[in-house]
């Protein structure tokens, strides 16, 4: 089981709800995920179109605990008040927090990060943090009270896959009991399957499946890679080497010629 | 008054926050608001009042990752 701020849930992923070419497409992408988990948004509503009315009803309908972001602020006052806003938009405590340095990149400007999460994590919020792989900002996050922490695998919607698979180990190697989950970057099943052998507690995507020829049956195919991925890490993975080792046993092989035999 | 409304310039005669909510047509609707970059509860809209130039947000749930 996946516990998040005392929340447990069955499934290991969680899931963005942008850029699905249709409402219906993002609901049965969603259900075909198992996710029960999906992220939101909060952007500023036309008095003519109301769009937001409209895509609340559809989250309601998915039944999934909501997970509001921050997504597009810069600094840590426009993240504070984002968060306060969803907050009461959406009825959760939980945030994920972003604090974007950079457009090109969506880079994680990780002071403001720190500097936000300080504060929300004393207003009551319980903060999930994107961030960097880099273990100094994930302990400052950390003495700032979050209880998780979501690294990079590489830059968002990028489908790239884990750019730094040295920092994301290290960092599971210090924080053995914070729950750790990757958010961002990943293209393929086998990305978030790798995320999990590296035992990784969760991930979180949208593009890969939002953007897939079939969304669907993409969705369903990170749901398999999760859960081989974490299966196999419960496991216990063998240890690689470089040289062979004969799987069969050697004893009792036909045909096998002992050395200095008469 | 002359004020920005989600970026753009409105005018308006609203005195508080909760008036200028309800002249948008959001006396129903879900939103969440902020004046001047900080966040006003639905509870404290009324008491809210609005001065020339306030720079006024109102958002709504959308479509995040």
């Amino acid at each position: 089981m996946l516990e998040l701020y005392g929340t447990e849930f069955s499934s290991r992923m969680l899931l963005g709800t942008a850029g699905y070419a249709s409402p219906d497409l993002l609901r049965q992408a969603v259900e075909a995920s198992g996710a029960e988990i999906v992220t939101v948004s909060l952007r500023r509503e036309s008095a003519r179109a109301k769009t937001g009315q409209g895509f609340w009803g559809l989250i309601e309908e998915l039944g999934c605990r909501v997970l509001p972001n921050t997504a597009g602020c810069h600094t840590a006052k426009e993240a504070i008040t984002t968060a306060q806003m969803a907050r009461e938009l959406f009825g959760t405590n939980w945030i994920k927090l972003e604090v974007i340095a950079n457009d090109d990149t969506l880079q994680p400007e990780v002071f403001g990060l720190v500097e936000a999460a300080a504060e929300l994590n004393a207003d009551g919020f319980d903060v999930l943090p994107y961030t960097t792989e880099d273990l100094s900002v994930a302990e400052r996050l950390a003495a700032a009270g979050c209880e998780v922490l979501m690294p990079w695998g590489s830059p968002i919607g990028s489908a790239r896959g884990l750019a730094n698979k040295t920092a994301l180990k290290t960092l599971r190697a210090y924080f053995p009991d914070t729950p750790l989950i990757v958010d961002a970057g990943l293209g393929a099943a086998s990305h978030a399957a790798e995320v999990m052998e590296m035992g990784y507690d969760g991930v979180l995507l949208n593009t890969a499946v939002a953007k897939a020829g079939d969304p669907v049956t993409m969705a369903r195919g990170f749901a398999s890679a999760i859960e081989g991925g974490r299966l196999a890490y419960e496991a216990g993975i063998v240890e690689p080497r470089d040289m062979a080792t004969p799987s069969t046993p050697i004893a009792g092989t036909p045909f096998f010629k002992i050395d200095n035999a008469s | 008054m002359q004020i920005l409304v989600n970026g753009e310039h409105f005018t308006t005669d609203a005195n508080s926050l909760d008036e200028l909510c309800k002249t948008l047509g959001f006396a129903d609707a879900k939103i969440a608001t902020a004046v001047n970059g900080s966040f006003v509860a639905a509870t404290a809209r009324a008491r809210t009042r609005l001065a020339e130039a306030d720079e006024i947000e109102i958002v709504a749930p959308r479509q995040g990752g």
